[in-house]
């Protein structure tokens, strides 16, 4: 069985938002709303800085709390590798799933449904990476079935330190980065 | 309504002709097919190549139903290697900006007022060309001068050099790369050119010393460096703000700004005086090493401590670091240098430091880029120039190679040596590219005649007398990119969809400009497909095959010495100029010498500026998608000083500088990443274009607040970070 | 110092979570208070209060219709996709507290209908035939008057639950985090009920006895709450910081001032003193225990909304 997942080599990446200019064009992405986006983390004191730069999307969890509270059955996991969609015909935008995600990564469309990445599952299904892998410049973004012990990703978790967004919260999210 | 154009029909292949008149409808080789309206249904991928910026990466747009969907980088491309960067892929909104240029445009009223009349191409044409025959009667075709940035300039290059004038400038020379390339000019006797022939992705050391990639998006250079940081290279950033390549760094140096020459010759010195610098290389190829070894014997590190804030120990191990790793060591000379007027001589000290490191013509150094083989069109000759080039008169500046725009503005301004009183503008927006907009809008005052060539209503078109509308570069064809690089290709422009209005491309403009002139016969070629075929046949290469592939590639060829690159080097030495004679005898340092930055006026801070990786120049503001990104630049103050001036994070401020010029309103970013002693912004913002309705008012203009320049005696650069700034509140 | 940007800047969620407006705290106080007032009526079923002649109580079924009618349409506004709200009774989400909470309202409208049926006010006799009917054959039947009493109280929990349960099912919102919660809003709802029967009664032992029932109430949502507080103060750290909000942070004017002070302490100390019949009954103090209701939720809400995981910036 298959589960999808990324892995984010925050090493490289430069934070120059082509992922999310990508996903814009390729998902029609209504002005306004971001379905991915980039976060830059700073820490210490002029000139003692560290940062790491995310890029950053839904993560397609494990546990899905957004799939859990849907009242309709809108918010689903899809049947190939773990990813978790929205049926815009069945959503009543009640915004549960907005309020269940601990990223954040959710959003109301102009037109009413609850919308956010979809791991490009249309690509995905003809055996294409998803937009924002497929565009990077730096090349430091994988997608790829995690439960394949031969993949690119699972190779690149076990020969890096790696963290995951907001473990403790439980969701099992399937983003890792590694730093 | 979409009629089919002449080039929809030429991608129907003969066999698809005739399954399709079987099947009752026109099907085309990519599985798209005509409907009955005239869009094509489906998708449709036509090669091209990008314009949001000058690196011309090749791109691939994506048609639904014959609307612009998407564009992505194309896989044959050596530049792109099929990714492009952000901007390039929201290209798209550049065609459907609401705030585009329309129709060609007369002033109604006086210049800058943006009161337009819409006229015909005839009725502009017809304007332009009887002012431009004044003009030539009265001072001669010499007065007409042309600002041109980008490949989409050479058409009208061509027209103006037929019309019989030399004063052709881009703004990359004085405004913004000319130092670098003449600093590398006077010691390996070549430019660095563009794009950088730095051999990144082979380095195993890179210095960025001023460069901020990551942050500035040229394409192959962040690719590489990516790949450089997969390499786990060793990389050192020199630079005031801690910038995104900073925080991929081994070693970063928050250096004084203004002070690099001093670091630069700190670390000639220690490699020097370890004996740690390429000895054979320098043995080999080096003129006057001793003397230049002399010269740089007292700039110490603990000498260049003070003046640059970085440690004698940093120092040491970031020169000796440097020289592990050599020669893929790669100090990088960076894009924009124009910052303190002396940048000729200190990319002279980076060509230096490169050299002693013997990384010039090496792997991981600096590669020979190559080119194909592509006869030019056989025009006729251009007319001799009676006037020498207004903008370097007596050769003031003596190792100025390009023309010096500002230097064109001078002449316009003063009419010395001789008036200039039409002014040809395309693709650059002065306003945002030339420091102190206030002498370019007296220098206009002057002009009998100003057309501006835009595809946005930019301040610089709002000050015009005509104003002319492109196409974007997604609905026109381009002069043949044939491109100087690792590897050689030629790259071909085609419209990928029809432009939305009134707008035309650059060739079509130049020629009708041309046999308005009566210069007709300088454009032999009837369509530029007709000039594309007589080059590429000349060289052997099919038009077809390069419009359906929108690449050909060439064979690969030596980029390095020790793949059989002659290790020559056009100097007066034919050897790397350590010491310099041509420049002694001129009058300057034969070796770079440091001069100390004046201090900032207390209270205020320096003004730093850069880029942003989504946008371009000032001209992607009203690109719908690009601007959903990032529609407003904020000023980074140092965390310290903005608790002392009770700044908060998000709050609006206004910045005034030395000369009491107040820019727009704008965000503070209050951050760690910055020294106390300067604020950054990112260029291209707080437009004051009022049919830049998209981009009005939003953010500060570095440009408004470069009122201060000084001008770089070697090649009349114009270095523009003096101007220091205090922080205001924003009016309410 | 932390520095924490996003690009990101999306309605509703950027720069805090703000997707529930003033329509949930409407309605989750509304849906309480019917909670309460169907667990009253239905009590009341039980311990044989129709038989009497004269009751407000007799009332209360009916306005629970239109009370909670009057939620649901508050509902409604919320949701941003409107024409598809019929998708909520195409299934049945059994991991979602928001699908038991529709059903569970469907359920709820035949059960106060029932609870009309058992003594029909004389006003309302001769009007509608069918019901008078229905209503003698529940009155011949005692037994079914039970089962419709503790059908009420049984359906009046649940609905009385399962907003708090939904809320503290919300993970991602530390401060709803909290499995007090659903027992917050049912004794709240109770409290709200019980001053709601108070203020409209013209019956002096319905008067009385509600008045300390809301008492009782009160004094169990003191404790309800203290529990809540202290829970999330020994829970992880972004839970100790979710009950900053309201204790000491950008909430707790509200919390202190209208939830607590005058939507709990003030009208149980003047309704302590009224039912020792130290000062007369006025509609003071049961004004302020539902206005400090509806106080309870809208605080809830907006700072339940404000509270995150501390990864989260949304700010650009």
């Amino acid at each position: 069985m298959a589960r999808f997942g990324m892995v984010i080599d925050t090493a490289k990446c430069v934070g120059c938002m082509d992922c999310v200019v990508a996903c814009k064009t390729e998902n029609n992405v209504p002005e306004g709303f971001n379905r991915d986006w980039i976060v830059q983390d700073a820490k210490g004191v002029f000139p003692t800085v560290h940062m790491e730069i995310r890029t950053e999307r839904c993560n397609h969890c494990d546990t899905p709390p957004c799939v859990y509270c849907c009242p309709t059955g809108a918010s689903h996991v899809h049947e190939l590798g773990g990813v978790v969609l929205v049926d815009h015909t069945m959503c009543i935008g009640c915004k549960a799933c907005l309020a269940s995600c601990p990223y954040d990564a959710r959003f109301i469309h102009p037109d009413g449904y609850a919308d956010k990445c979809t791991f490009c599952i249309h690509r995905v299904e003809k055996g294409m990476d998803t937009a924002c892998v497929s565009v990077c410049p730096t090349r430091c973004m994988y997608f790829g079935d995690l439960d394949d012990p031969h993949s690119e990703v699972t190779r690149l978790l076990g020969s890096r330190a790696s963290h995951s967004l907001i473990p403790e919260a439980g969701t099992k999210p399937q983003i890792f980065y590694l730093t | 309504m979409q009629s089919i154009s002449r080039r929809k029909f030429l991608k129907i292949s003969g066999a698809t002709v005739s399954l399709a008149a079987a099947a009752g409808y026109a099907l085309h080789a990519d599985g798209s097919h005509e409907s009955s309206k005239g869009k094509i249904k489906g998708i449709q991928k036509i090669p091209t190549y990008c314009d949001i910026c000058f690196w011309k990466c090749g791109a691939i747009a994506y048609l639904k139903d014959g609307e612009l969907w998407k564009i992505e980088g194309n896989p044959e491309d050596p530049l792109s290697r099929g990714r492009l960067c952000p901007r390039g892929t929201g290209g798209i909104g550049a065609h459907s900006d609401p705030d585009r240029l329309r129709s060609p445009l007369i002033r109604r009223q006086n210049r800058g007022e943006e009161v337009w009349q819409e006229v015909t191409w005839d009725e502009a044409f017809a304007y332009i060309a009887e002012k431009m025959q004044t003009i030539k009667a009265n001072y001669g075709p010499e007065a007409v001068a042309l600002f041109s940035h980008g490949i989409g300039g050479n058409f009208l290059k061509h027209t103006m050099k037929a019309f019989g004038t030399p004063n052709i400038a881009a703004p990359s020379f004085a405004q913004c790369r000319g130092p670098r390339d003449v600093g590398f000019r006077l010691t390996f006797g070549e430019d660095v050119s563009s794009p950088e022939r730095t051999d990144i992705m082979n380095a195993k050391c890179i210095v960025l010393i001023g460069s901020h990639l990551g942050e500035n998006m040229h394409n192959t250079q962040v690719q590489e460096f990516a790949d450089a940081i997969q390499n786990r290279a060793s990389i050192i950033v020199v630079d005031p703000r801690y910038s995104v390549a900073a925080s991929k760094a081994k070693w970063y140096l928050p250096i004084k700004p203004g002070t690099d020459l001093a670091l630069l010759l700190a670390w000639m010195n220690v490699i020097v005086s370890e004996g740690l610098y390429d000895k054979d290389y320098v043995g080999k190829y080096g003129f006057g090493f001793e003397q230049f070894a002399a010269e740089i014997s007292s700039s110490t590190p603990e000498w260049a401590y003070p003046e640059t804030g970085i440690e004698p120990e940093v120092i040491r191990e970031t020169a000796r670091e440097m020289a592990r790793y050599k020669p893929a060591t790669l100090v990088h000379p960076g894009r924009h240098v124009t910052w303190n007027g002396d940048d000729a001589q200190r990319s002279r000290a980076i060509a230096l430091l490169n050299a002693l490191l013997g990384s010039w013509g090496r792997k991981g150094g600096f590669y020979y880029p190559v080119s194909m083989d592509v006869p030019a069109y056989p025009y006729p000759e251009y007319p001799k120039t009676t006037k020498p080039k207004v903008d370097n008169p007596d050769h003031k500046y003596p190792f100025a190679h390009e023309t010096i725009t500002t230097g064109i503005r001078e002449a316009t301004l003063t009419g010395k040596p001789y008036p200039v009183k039409g002014w040809f503008v395309y693709a650059t927006n002065l306003i945002h590219a030339l420091p102190n907009e206030e002498e370019t809008i007296r220098a206009i005052q002057n002009l009998d005649l100003f057309v501006v060539v835009d595809v946005i209503p930019s301040e610089i078109a709002g000050w015009a007398d005509v104003v002319l509308p492109e196409s974007v570069y997604l609905e026109r064809h381009e002069d043949l990119n044939v491109e100087w690089f690792r590897d050689p290709f030629i790259a071909l422009r085609q419209p990928v969809i029809e432009s939305p209005h009134d707008q035309k491309p650059n060739w079509w403009i130049a020629k009708r400009l041309a046999q308005q002139l009566g210069l007709g016969n300088y454009f032999p070629w009837n369509h530029i497909e007709d000039y594309f075929r007589q080059r590429l046949s000349g060289a052997g290469y099919d038009y077809e095959e390069l419009k359906s592939k929108g690449i050909i590639r060439g064979k690969k060829q030596p980029n390095y010495f020790d793949e059989g690159v002659p290790a020559e080097f056009p100097t007066p030495s034919g050897k790397i100029e350590f010491y310099s004679l041509q420049l002694q005898k001129a009058g300057f340092d034969p070796v770079p010498k440091y001069t100390p930055p004046e201090p900032n006026p207390p209270g205020s801070f320096r003004l730093l500026y850069g880029r942003a990786p989504v946008h371009s120049f000032s001209r992607t503001h009203t690109n719908r998608i690009l601007s959903d990104m990032m529609d407003e630049n904020e000023v980074w103050v140092n965390a310290d000083i903005a608790a002392r001036l009770g700044l908060r994070n998000a709050a609006y401020v206004t910045l005034k500088n030395q000369d009491g010029i107040v820019s727009n309103k704008v965000k503070v970013k209050v951050t760690e990443r910055i020294r106390p002693d300067c604020v950054y912004l990112v260029h291209g913002f707080g437009h004051t274009s009022k049919a830049l309705k998209h981009a009005y008012r939003k953010g500060a203009s570095d440009a408004q607040l470069i009122t201060r320049y000084k001008t770089d005696p070697l090649m009349g650069g114009t270095g523009m970070n003096m101007n220091f700034v205090t922080i205001e509140p924003a009016e309410a | 110092m932390q520095e924490l940007t996003t690009t990101r800047h999306n309605e509703l969620v950027d720069p805090v979570l703000a997707v529930w407006g003033w329509q949930i705290p409407v309605y989750l106080f509304i849906g309480g208070l019917v909670a309460g007032i169907m667990i009253i009526s239905g009590y009341f079923a039980l311990k044989g209060q129709y038989k009497k002649n004269v009751f407000s109580s007799f009332y209360l079924p009916h306005i629970s219709l239109i009370l909670l009618s009057m939620g649901m349409f508050s509902l409604f506004l919320d949701l941003e996709h409107k024409p598809y709200v019929w998708r909520l009774y195409t299934t049945f989400e059994v991991t979602s507290p928001m699908s038991w909470g529709a059903w569970i309202l469907v359920i709820v409208y035949p059960a106060l209908f029932l609870n009309t049926l058992i003594r029909i006010p004389e006003k309302f006799r001769n009007k509608i035939p069918a019901f008078d009917r229905l209503s003698d054959l529940i009155n011949r039947h005692p037994f079914a008057i039970k089962n419709i009493g503790i059908l009420n109280i049984l359906l009046g929990t649940l609905l009385g639950m399962y907003t708090g349960v939904l809320l503290s099912s919300l993970g991602a919102r530390p401060l709803w985090n909290s499995a007090m919660l659903w027992m917050l809003f049912l004794v709240s709802g109770l409290s709200a009920a019980s001053a709601f029967v108070h203020l409209i009664t013209s019956d002096s032992y319905e008067r009385e006895l509600l008045a300390k029932a809301d008492n009782a109430f009160l004094t169990l949502e003191l404790f309800v709450i203290g529990g809540f507080i202290s829970g999330l103060l020994t829970s992880s750290g972004v839970h100790i910081e979710a009950a900053k909000l309201i204790l000491s942070g950008p909430y707790a004017a509200a919390f202190w001032v209208f939830v607590i002070g005058l939507g709990i302490l003030v009208p149980l100390m003047i309704q302590l003193l009224a039912v020792n019949h130290k000062i007369k009954h006025t509609a003071v103090a049961p004004i302020l225990v539902i206005a400090g209701g509806l106080a309870l939720r809208f605080v809830i809400v907006y700072a339940g909304q404000f509270s995150h995981y501390a990864h989260q910036v949304g700010l650009k």
